[in-house]
């Protein structure tokens, strides 16, 4: 293991030791740097991270071990090892009882030393890429993908949560590109039948035959190119959810036959007439009115008021604008890994067109609009000109221009504070959580 | 042409050993070197509590006797070496400086009770010197197998890697020799 960019803070009243310790360290390949006693340490660490402390137990003031309690709230990851004049089982058992990830007695032997610190080192590399592979599967195996902290987001998740719990039939309103389909699948993720499947049928992109087909499925030879008998989805779907995406779209013959399945959840295939039972769930999406449909002859009232049980209304980006800034990080983050590309932020001015911006297009729109900023753009941040949009479909309100003071007043406090949360929050008057979750509504990253 | 190291020797009574790695270091590293007397103060180097002596504190003095030197200055010792906070070193030098040390004290087969062996006392001896060259000439320890820059904390270690440089760390070395050539005004090192 090669210690490139591994940096390592020394911290010893003695010059003989802080100067052999630095040299042997820097000879070694570590950057180092020293203090003379806990306070100089601890700017140091406020200042930036490292990655290894070696701290000697006896220090003027604030002791090793003292420093080391202090250092937890600085970098609870920071491993530490102490340094002792004396070898006793008594100071060794204080300093690992503190947390220390090992203690060395004056004179050190060479081989020892190298080998204890790049354990030690290992062990925060091996820590980190834990937590970095966890935090990796579970954005895999999230079923939860809706993101959004706004107040109509939060009720979106209640409802979501509320009926998941329910066998109950769900109708998810909401314009284009609102994320109609993330719902459905939370409700999924959250219910019993999340170990099955969920299915999902686009009703708007398919002929009437062909979505005919594709619901209940078709025998061999029930149509021409009909030449294997193929399940429909409705048959998939034993067990899971179905998705019917675009409901209004279906045609008035369909919609009959939809309607007897839900009923009965009895169906049969294309050109057969063996019935099949099937035990599913229906959630459905529309971007139109369906009660207007219904008024207007072209959706069936029985089937909307079969399928209306429980209603969700998903608003549109520009009535939640408070999220955008977490749903362009989080667009940013998730192409920039697929592009392996080190764009790693949006720079103020790019936000502020993001946030300004009406999006008709919705979520949708906004995902589109970072991926073409990943692709034109150059590390390390998106820019203003690399957005596909002006400010000439912008709005702005109070609301959102305090939402920017109260923005940069955190991010102003956090950087005082060294991006400590417990003092940023103390000095905000507000709690860690709270903190935490503007943060993360702000899009707001550590520099 | 003209010398790019003086060796100076503390308690140093193999004589052989010093004119093969003088021969050997001309042949293999075209790195000619001369040998100077010098009369070392060891009150403030010598440990009594440890029975060592402070390897700074012994380089230190032909580095202050040698203010003007274009040379680099190496120290030869059998004394046994120490930094404050080690156990023992077998040698030490300025990263990127002048002046440096080398002890054959826990080089010699004897410090662990096995019989004498000269070749392998020379096998040693020319990869620790070539090793705080390579410091002098400001290279770290490098972790590529076998490089002469290996970490050297126990003589296992030494005997395990070779005394020749990786490629990277021999073309790093061969610039900054040429470096300090150019700059001295000499021809340029081959």
């Amino acid at each position: 293991m090669a210690p490139n960019d591994v940096s390592i803070l020394v911290v010893d009243d003695e010059r003989a030791v802080r100067d052999s310790l630095y040299g042997w360290f820097t000879e070694d390949g570590y950057e180092v740097d020293t203090a003379v006693d806990a306070q100089e340490a601890l700017t140091k660490l406020r200042q930036r991270s490292f990655d290894l402390a070696l701290l000697d137990i006896k220090l003027p003031g604030m002791d090793g071990m003292e420093l080391q309690q202090r250092i937890r709230e600085v970098d609870p990851e920071l491993p530490v090892i102490m340094i002792t004049a004396y070898a006793s089982i008594e100071t060794a058992v204080k300093a690992l009882k503190s947390g220390a990830f090992d203690y060395v007695t004056k004179p050190f032997d060479p081989d020892n030393l190298s080998r204890l610190v790049r354990n030690a080192i290992r062990q925060k590399q091996l820590a980190r890429e834990n937590v970095r592979l966890r935090e990796k599967i579970s954005d895999l195996t999230a079923g939860d993908q809706l993101i959004g902290e706004s107040e109509a987001m939060q009720k979106v998740r209640e409802l979501i949560k509320t009926v998941a719990a329910t066998d109950s039939t769900v109708v998810i309103h909401g314009e284009s590109g609102t994320g109609k389909e993330l719902v459905a699948r939370a409700i999924h993720h959250h219910s019993d039948r999340r170990f099955f499947p969920i299915v999902d049928v686009n009703c708007g992109a398919l002929a009437e035959s062909i979505l005919e087909s594709e619901l209940f499925g078709h025998e061999k030879g029930a149509f021409t190119g009909a030449h294997q008998t193929r399940k429909g989805k409705l048959e998939i779907a034993d067990g899971g959810t179905l998705f019917l995406d675009e409901i209004a779209s279906i045609s008035m013959k369909t919609q009959v036959e939809l309607l007897r399945v839900l009923e009965t959840k009895q169906f049969t295939r294309v050109g057969g007439n063996k019935i099949i039972t099937s035990d599913f769930r229906v959630i459905c999406a529309t971007n139109k009115n369906l009660e207007a449909a219904v008024a207007e002859g072209t959706f069936r009232e029985d089937l909307y008021y079969r399928i209306n049980v429980f209603s969700i209304y998903l608003p549109p980006l520009r009535e939640r604008r408070s999220d955008i800034p977490l749903l362009a990080n989080h667009f940013l983050k998730t192409y920039a890994l697929a592009m392996n590309k080190p764009i790693r932020e949006i720079s103020p001015e790019a936000l502020d067109i993001l946030v300004r911006y009406e999006w008709p297009g919705n979520v949708r729109e906004l995902e589109n609009a970072i991926e073409r900023a990943m692709v034109v753009g150059t590390p390390p941040a998106i820019r203003p000109e690399d957005l596909p949009m002006s400010l000439e479909r912008s709005v702005s309100s109070d609301h959102d221009a305090l939402a920017e003071v109260e923005k940069r007043h955190i991010a102003h406090v956090l950087d005082k504070y060294g991006w400590n949360i417990s003092h940023a929050a103390h000095a905000l008057k507000i709690d860690r959580v709270t903190l935490y979750n503007k943060i993360k509504r702000y899009g707001l990253q550590r520099p | 042409m003209s010398a790019q190291l003086e060796i100076f020797t503390l308690n140093f009574s193999q004589h052989e050993l010093l004119i093969a790695l003088r021969e050997w270091l001309a042949l293999e590293f075209n790195l000619h070197s001369l040998e100077s007397l010098f009369s070392f103060s060891l009150n403030n180097a010598y440990d009594p509590a440890r029975h060592q002596y402070n390897a700074t504190r012994i380089w230190e003095q032909v580095l202050k006797a040698r203010p003007d030197s274009h040379h680099k200055l190496l120290v030869l010792t059998e004394y046994d070496l120490f930094i404050p906070v080690l156990t023992f070193v077998f040698g030490e030098a300025q990263l990127g400086g002048r002046a440096g040390i080398v002890s054959i004290c826990r080089l010699l087969e004897s410090f662990y009770g096995l019989p004498p062996n000269p070749d392998i006392l020379f096998q040693r001896l020319r990869k620790e010197v070539v090793h705080e060259l390579g410091h002098l000439y400001g290279l770290r320890h490098c972790y590529m197998p076998f490089c002469v820059m290996g970490p050297s904390t126990n003589v296992e270690r030494v005997d395990a890697k070779e005394w020749k440089f990786c490629p990277e760390c021999l073309e790093t070395f061969a610039r900054a020799r040429n470096d300090l050539a150019l700059r001295l005004g000499f021809p340029s090192v081959k």
